[in-house]
């Protein structure tokens, strides 16, 4: 049976990984690759490293580090942020990068998305949304959630699918660094208005959480960055606790 | 031991040579026919589409070499399916080594997603190709094509339906699943691919 992901999230700045609390004031978590190479080991299913650098010097740092990870880790891994146009792809896939996510620039040249379908296939192309519920509409947010667009969740991650994207990665920035659990209710519209996998992502808190997004959410898998950066909850007991609720998790014996 | 990856045009290719590096071996990428005629093992990797794929490897004169090498094969992902005789993703025919046709998943109806992307178990091992100790343990596809049971199968997943997410036929061995991301799994059966 296909187990249910569990993705830990590496934010990356200047070589090193932080993690934002609603997307902002950042706290220093360690090094990209050694941090991957451990989550892998602990039993996470993919890793997801987005480059939240602005600077030409920052990518070609971000770019390095993507082909150390290749080189040391043996699970899949997405890259993101910074991704603006096919050059950007190629240079991350030709670094070792699985899949890569695109966001803003999926946002503001949605042709983006069929282009990269077309190039190398839908399962290389994760869109991902981060949205927040702003006056009873799921709004989506462009440039790590700094501007609102007219784009509304539902209709863009169709849209997204129609184009040709393999996955949605959803963040509800509503949820985002609350650790109050995720938005579940969302999770499981969106789960069921699209056939390609979702990820969960903001509002890990707790183990519990984990099993609401999948089991209410219907989430393919659920993505969280500090509550496992600060070991507040460890990949391998999450999993343990997951089994034991009847989740199909892939446990490392 | 020479192992050379074979050069064409499909994504993942620089994957399979980090994991061959992982476990000691500095293999070949190449398209150069006598060093993939004389390698020890060949791997046949790949992430791409079957129809541009096969093209290239026609007008590159790779499709009657391959199905001509004679030493241990490894095809992985797309490399099994090239392998099969005929593909529906793009009306393809293929190298018909495997003489089994790729089907697309068919989902209408169903809960579940295309591709079938992530972890899951593999049953019913050949221990011809695979060490002992994989039966029912997770190992990481992404396709949306798969080939069906059939008299090469090696080892089945379900998915929608049972399907082989391995064959076996002579020199020729291939995985559905991406070996080279499979977590530790993966880089005792790539050693044991090796050690054939």
């Amino acid at each position: 049976m296909l187990a249910k992901r569990i993705i830990p999230c590496l934010d990356v700045k200047d070589g090193k990984t932080v993690k934002g609390v609603n997307f902002v004031n950042f706290r220093d978590a360690g090094d990209p690759v050694e941090l991957g190479k451990a989550y892998s080991q602990q039993g996470a299913d993919e890793l997801v490293y987005l480059d939240i650098t602005a600077s030409y010097e920052g990518r070609k740092t971000f770019t390095e580090i993507v082909k150390k990870v290749a080189a040391q880790v043996s699970i899949p891994f997405t890259v993101g942020g910074g991704i603006n146009e096919m050059k950007d792809v190629d240079r991350l896939l030709n670094a070792g990068a699985d899949k890569v996510s695109i966001n803003s620039s999926a946002l503001k040249n949605p042709q983006l998305i069929e282009e990269i379908a077309k190039n190398f296939g839908s399962q290389v192309c994760v869109v991902a949304i981060d949205a927040n519920f702003d006056n009873k509409l799921w709004r989506c947010y462009l440039n790590g959630g700094r501007v609102a667009t007219d784009r509304e969740l539902f209709s863009w991650a169709k849209e997204a699918q129609e184009r040709g994207a393999g996955e949605i990665l959803f963040t509800s920035m509503t949820h985002d660094g609350v650790k109050d659990g995720y938005a579940n209710e969302a999770l499981a519209k969106l789960n069921s208005e699209l056939n390609i996998p979702v990820i969960a992502s903001g509002g890990a808190g707790k183990k519990e959480h984990f099993k609401d997004a999948f089991l209410i959410g219907k989430a393919d898998a659920a993505l969280a960055a500090s509550v496992f950066h600060f070991g507040e909850i460890s990949i391998s007991e999450l999993k343990d606790y997951l089994d034991r609720e009847n989740i199909c998790v892939r446990k490392i014996s | 031991m020479n192992v050379a990856i074979i050069k064409y045009n499909a994504g993942n290719i620089y994957s399979v040579d980090c994991a061959l590096r992982r476990v000691g071996i500095e293999a070949e990428v190449t398209d150069n026919k006598e060093i993939l005629m004389s390698a020890d093992k060949v791997i046949f990797p790949g992430v791409g589409e079957a129809a541009s794929t096969m093209r290239y490897l026609r007008e590159n004169n790779l499709d009657s070499l391959i199905k001509n090498l004679k030493q241990p094969v490894l095809g992985i992902c797309i490399g099994m399916q090239l392998m099969c005789r005929h593909s529906e993703e793009g009306d393809a025919d293929c190298l018909n080594i495997f003489d089994v046709d790729v089907k697309r998943f068919r989902a209408e109806g169903t809960a579940y997603k295309i591709p079938h992307m992530g972890w899951n178990t593999v049953k019913n091992i050949d221990p011809c190709m695979f060490p002992k100790n994989i039966e029912n343990q997770y190992v990481y596809f992404v396709h949306s094509y798969y080939v069906p049971v059939c008299r090469y199968t090696t080892a089945e997943t379900e998915y929608i339906l049972p399907f082989s997410a391995a064959l076996h036929k002579d020199n020729f061995y291939a995985t559905q699943f991406h070996i080279e991301k499979s977590g530790a799994i993966g880089e005792d059966i790539l050693n044991h691919f090796l050690s054939l």
